[in-house]
């Protein structure tokens, strides 16, 4: 955060050249956070190359094309970035202004899925098909406008200096907001990301300085919702499967517990250093169905071994911590509640992804932020990276 | 950087930020710690899990090693088959599945496109035979008789044929030179199976899926060294089976040539010679059956005295060991081994066991010096020998007087080893023996000839005999008095008799049962390799050896010989003088004694020869006949179950053989031209720089030659007993060569 100096004012005219008041002292890009930013990418791009390993001889989905997949791979990554840009340059105060927007569109692109709009991908429905091979998963932005509906009712009154804490009224408007998508997904039925979606509005209320009665209420319902699906049969066969096959992963291998046992021995036979990139036998070999995507921490864990997968998780760990950091150093319990919203998000989506490659979660179809293959997963977590930095931007100068 | 929050945060958002970053540590803290337990931890299992998935083998089946007779001649090689195979990995890259060049194979080969088809489906639940069962990545025999000019088609046009290959294969033959067969002794091989190769799996000496296993005989005693090693290429496969790489080859390794001891002519003579021995045995009349001689088995060994190496080794009946190359039909095998049988598998020379007759009198003779006899003293022959109220006869009556040892072993005298078996009994308490051990020398003396032990003969599934002493009689009487006592009636027919005496006191030493025991007959077993070792060791001076078949295991490149030296495997407990008796009396048999009527004419000045005949009851069938003879360098055992007594039966086989070996001709002049083996073979034979292995040709049978040669013999041919009735011709060989089938092949898997 200290290298300043390396961006010396030019030499010839009284003007400062356009790049140099970016990164003047006072401006928004020196007070970006960059170990985040650098960290983000970083994972974005090890994530291409493993999206490329996987996919490169894999010619009946790439089209023949061994780059199809590592080149959509950096191009969402550039979008992403974009994203992440506009979001910064427009702030997160001015698009509180324009969550009741978006929201509306997030619920309606769920609901659109529900229409014969939407089309199944691996059980899930929970598609929209565009053409051209483009497709949306709109579930992945409704994670953000919970983040900033919930955000918005619970801290309006706080930071307005009203409340010290979100009364009960708030609470129930802001979970009542959440809920709505929330049963919307479950009908896709996407039970992952319902899943993160509940870790998410804990995290919310958690930071909302929401009174323990809810967030124990909240943990009292999610358990008594996860039993009451279980017991009304609303999970599908093949959920309960998986679940069947996470408890016991030597369950009928060549079927339900294939995926696992496969994840778990290529990553087994990574060891220290792996088998090198593009060296790995099972990923040549297929082995390990749907690897540029929910499986891609495979890829690391088989061709980069130990030091690679490790240094995955490093950087999430990095995105994570300085995550926590922003979410605490907010000066508005708005940005807080945003941030611990990303927070949330962030890490269960990672735990689960990289828990269930190593057969200690059981297997959902949840991407890994940034690694994993896939446009809509893809652009949500870099607006949130955006909408953290936007944070971390726009409260006051601490130095 | 600062954590004191400038806005009027409330502690209770702050704590619960905080509380919120450990957890999000502790759960990627979680996911560090379980990826280094699968990685570091238990990598290796992973890796080991990860190739087993990946890859495949494809085999290269090593050559076997050739079985070689002392000489050089194979007893058992390899032909080369032209195999057309297909590969079905380069088939499925094809655009129609190969389907097109099938088409154009079964052309060139001339069979229906249809069966070629069928031949290269994988087996499964749905497909019927033919289809292949072995491994999808092993290429396929489509025919293993194609014809060179075929196999040229093919590989001159290798670009119309892609994934056919024609290659010659080796494929084992029992190559059966000079008519000799050879079959108990060689063995056979089948393809290994499920169990073996789990058993093997962590052992130096895996078996791979399309491994033949030898099953018996030499086959399968000398495996490891014939069977060599398998190449492997080993191919990295994804996760539908397809190939996407080469991971790692090893090139086979042909296995090690055996050379045995075995003389292929001598073999042949003895096959020969049992063969007529027992068809002739057939046409005799038995008086005490009053029905022609079964002579339903037998066995011939030829051994070198001085060493244990067997020269000849010959069981009946035998069949052809060809029948298992390219996997035995259903028909075959069930001829072989089924109930009706008569069970050609067995090698009888090693376990074909019977009580030995008056060829154990060796035993009991050296028993009797043991014990204190003296060699010349004047033991009684009478006629018979009476034992409270039993009367032990002699066995043709004979009456000798008193008599030495050596003329009651000449003249085989029963009731000289009745007396003295008797005394011998007595002497150790009689029923009731005295506390302490009694001395059983006639016992312990067969022991210490290595009876009721297997000799150890380089062949498996050697049986032991049976010395019946009375650790034997105590425990046959535990596992059978219930039996007997339940049957066993003191007035009922004689098997109730028996059984009820057995009842009573089977489980002590009777006095008739050393009586018995002491020539031969009774419970004692004895197998014609036990006699081969003991009259050997007479002939060399007192020494029993390990039989040994193979001689030597010659690597496939020529340059190692690893020699099998001959096993000493003790001494006979008899001095030099008791030998010499023995052999003065052994000579007396040839000459005067119970083989005289069959060696007339015999060059005994030139050649000594010594022998002793044996002729064992059997309760409910005909005699068994033995014949225990030797030379200087050979012994030679021949024995024929139903068929009378031992010279009867052998005496013309065993004398035919001896001729054989030195070249005897029939007026007793001696041909050294014609000796097949006047001394044993000492060398090795010769390695070409090739590592092939010269050996001279056989020409003819040696059998019929030697046969020839005994024309004028005075004692051979019409001059026996005429037969009263003619026999069956019963044919002594099981199975016939088969035809192969046309389109059958080897199985690889």
């Amino acid at each position: 955060m200290t290298g300043a100096n390396s961006f010396s004012v030019s030499g010839y005219g009284p003007e400062r050249a356009g790049w140099t008041r970016i990164f003047a002292r006072d401006s928004m890009a020196r007070r970006l956070d960059w170990p985040m930013l650098l960290a983000a990418v970083a994972l974005s791009l090890i994530g291409s190359l493993l999206v490329y390993s996987a996919t490169r001889n894999r010619n009946e989905i790439n089209q023949g094309d061994p780059y199809y997949f590592l080149l959509r791979h950096i191009m969402n990554t550039g979008i992403g970035l974009t994203l992440m840009i506009g979001t910064v340059w427009l702030g997160h105060r001015a698009l509180r202004n324009a969550v009741p927007i978006l929201y509306g569109l997030s619920v309606f692109g769920i609901l659109a899925v529900l229409t014969p709009l939407g089309s199944t991908v691996n059980g899930a429905h929970s598609w929209i098909v565009l053409g051209g091979g483009f497709s949306l998963q709109p579930s992945e932005f409704v994670k953000i406008t919970i983040i900033l509906g919930m955000a918005m009712l619970l801290a309006t009154r706080v930071d307005a200096g009203d409340k010290k804490y979100p009364d009960h009224r708030t609470v129930v408007q802001s979970l009542g907001l959440a809920a709505v998508p929330i049963l919307i997904v479950l009908l896709m039925p996407d039970l992952g990301s319902v899943m993160v979606m509940v870790i998410i509005i804990l995290g919310v209320l958690l930071a909302s300085g929401a009174s323990n009665r809810w967030v124990f209420g909240l943990i009292a319902a999610g358990a008594i919702g996860a039993i009451a699906v279980w017991q009304l049969h609303i999970l599908d066969t093949y959920q309960i499967n998986r679940f069947a096959a996470f408890a016991n992963p030597d369950l009928d291998p060549a079927g339900v517990g294939y995926n696992t046992n496969q994840a778990r021995i290529a990553i087994g036979s990574g060891g220290l250093t792996g088998a090198g990139l593009f060296h790995g036998s099972q990923t040549t070999g297929q082995f390990v169905p749907e690897q540029q995507t929910d499986f891609v921490f495979t890829v690391a864990g088989e061709e980069l071994g130990f030091l690679g997968a490790g240094l995955i998780i490093f950087l999430l760990g990095v995105v994570l911590w300085r995550a926590c950091r922003i979410a605490r150093d907010s000066t508005e319990l708005y940005g807080t509640i945003v941030a611990a919203g990303i927070v949330a998000w962030f890490a269960f989506q990672a735990f689960e992804n990289v828990g269930m490659t190593l057969g200690i979660m059981p297997v959902t179809g949840l991407p890994l932020p940034f690694v994993s293959y896939g446009g809509s997963s893809m652009f949500a977590v870099w607006v949130a990276v955006g909408l953290l930095q936007s944070i971390k931007v726009q409260r006051p100068m601490s130095a | 950087m600062t954590n004191i929050p400038e806005t009027g945060r409330t502690p209770r958002v702050q704590i619960r930020l905080v509380v919120i970053q450990i957890l999000v540590l502790s759960l990627l803290g979680t996911l560090g710690g379980r990826l280094w337990y699968l990685q570091i931890r238990q990598g290796a299992e992973y890796q080991k899990e990860a190739s087993g998935n990946h890859v495949q083998q494809v085999v290269d089946p090593a050559v076997r090693g050739d079985i070689l007779d002392a000489r050089g001649v194979p007893l058992a090689d390899n032909e080369t088959r032209l195999v057309v195979s297909a590969s079905r990995t380069d088939l499925l890259k094809q655009k129609d599945d190969g389907k097109a060049v099938l088409a154009k194979l079964a052309g060139v080969l001339g069979i229906k496109p249809e069966e070629v088809r069928q031949k290269v489906r994988l087996c499964d639940a749905k497909t019927p035979q033919p289809c292949w069962n072995g491994s999808p990545y092993q290429p396929i025999p489509i025919t293993d008789e194609a014809t060179p000019k075929q196999a040229l088609q093919i590989r001159e046009r290798a670009e119309d044929f892609p994934g056919i290959t024609a290659e010659p294969e080796a494929v084992r033959r029992y190559a059966g030179p000079g008519k000799s067969n050879t079959a108990q002794v060689l063995g056979y091989l089948s393809p290994v199976t499920d169990d073996e190769i789990q058993k093997a799996k962590d052992t130096d000496s895996p078996y791979l899926r399309s491994d033949m296993v030898g099953r018996s005989g030499l086959e399968r005693q000398y495996d490891k060294v014939l069977r060599g090693k398998a190449g492997v290429t080993r191919y990295e496969v994804d996760n539908l089976g397809r190939v996407i790489g080469k991971a790692k080859s090893d090139a086979a390794e042909s296995g090690s040539n055996l050379v045995t001891s075995i003389d292929s002519r001598v073999q042949r003579v003895a096959e020969y010679e049992l063969n007529k021995a027992m068809k002739k045995a057939r046409e005799q009349f038995d008086k005490i059956t009053g029905e022609n001689y079964k002579a339903d088995s037998g066995a011939v060994v030829v051994m070198e005295a001085k060493t244990g190496r067997i020269v000849a080794m010959s069981s009946a009946p035998t069949y052809d060991p060809n029948v298992w190359v390219g996997g035995i039909s259903a028909k075959d095998y069930k001829q072989l081994t089924g109930k009706d049988s008569d069970y050609p598998l067995l090698n009888r020379a090693i376990q074909g066991q019977a009580a030995p007759g008056s060829t154990f009198k060796v035993v009991s003779t050296a028993a009797a010096v043991q014990a204190g006899y003296v060699w010349d003293g004047g033991y009684p022959c009478t006629s018979s020998y009476s034992v409270g109220g039993q009367v032990f006869k002699n066995f043709e009556g004979e009456n000798f007087g008193p008599i030495s040892l050596g003329r009651a072993l000449e003249v085989s005298c029963d009731t000289v080893f009745y007396g003295l078996a008797d005394r011998e009994w007595k002497r150790d308490g009689g029923i009731n023996p005295k506390k302490g051990r009694p001395k059983d020398y006639f016992f312990k003396t067969a022991h210490q000839f290595g009876l009721g032990k297997e000799t150890g003969i380089d062949l498996p599934n050697e049986v032991t005999g049976r010395v019946p002493d009375r650790q034997w009689k105590l425990d046959y009487w535990k596992a059978n008095k219930d039996a007997w006592c339940k049957s066993g009636k003191k007035d009922g027919s004689y098997v109730e008799k028996i059984a009820y005496e057995n009842c009573l006191e089977g489980n002590k030493m009777r006095e008739g049962d050393e009586i018995n025991y002491s020539i031969g007959q009774g419970d004692t077993l004895v197998t014609p390799i036990q006699e081969a070792v003991i009259y050997g060791a007479v002939s060399n001076g007192g020494t029993m050896y390990q039989p040994t078949i193979g001689k030597a295991v010659i690597s496939p490149d020529g340059r190692t010989v690893t020699p099998i030296k001959p096993k000493k495997s003790g001494k006979l407990p008899v001095s030099q003088a008791t030998l010499k008796g023995m052999n003065d009396a052994f000579a007396g048999v040839i000459t005067r004694g119970t083989a005289a009527w069959k060696f007339g004419g015999w060059p005994q000045n030139k050649i000594p020869l010594h022998a002793k005949t044996g002729t064992a009851e059997v309760y409910g069938k005909q005699t068994t006949s033995w014949l225990a003879t030797y030379s200087k360098d050979y012994t030679v055992i021949m024995t024929i179950a139903q068929a009378g007594t031992g010279s009867g039966a052998s005496g013309e086989a065993v004398r035919n053989i001896y001729s054989a070996l030195y070249g005897v001709q029939g007026d007793g002049s001696i041909d050294k031209k014609k000796a097949l083996l006047p001394e044993p073979e000492k060398g090795l034979p010769k390695v070409r720089t090739d590592g092939t292995i010269a050996a001279p040709k056989i020409t003819g049978d040696p059998g019929k030659d030697a046969e020839a040669s005994q024309q004028d013999n005075p004692t051979n041919g019409d001059n026996q007993q005429p037969a009263t009735s003619p026999s069956p011709t019963t044919r002594n060989r099981t199975t016939r060569r088969r035809p192969r089938l046309k389109g059958s092949r080897r199985m690889l898997t």
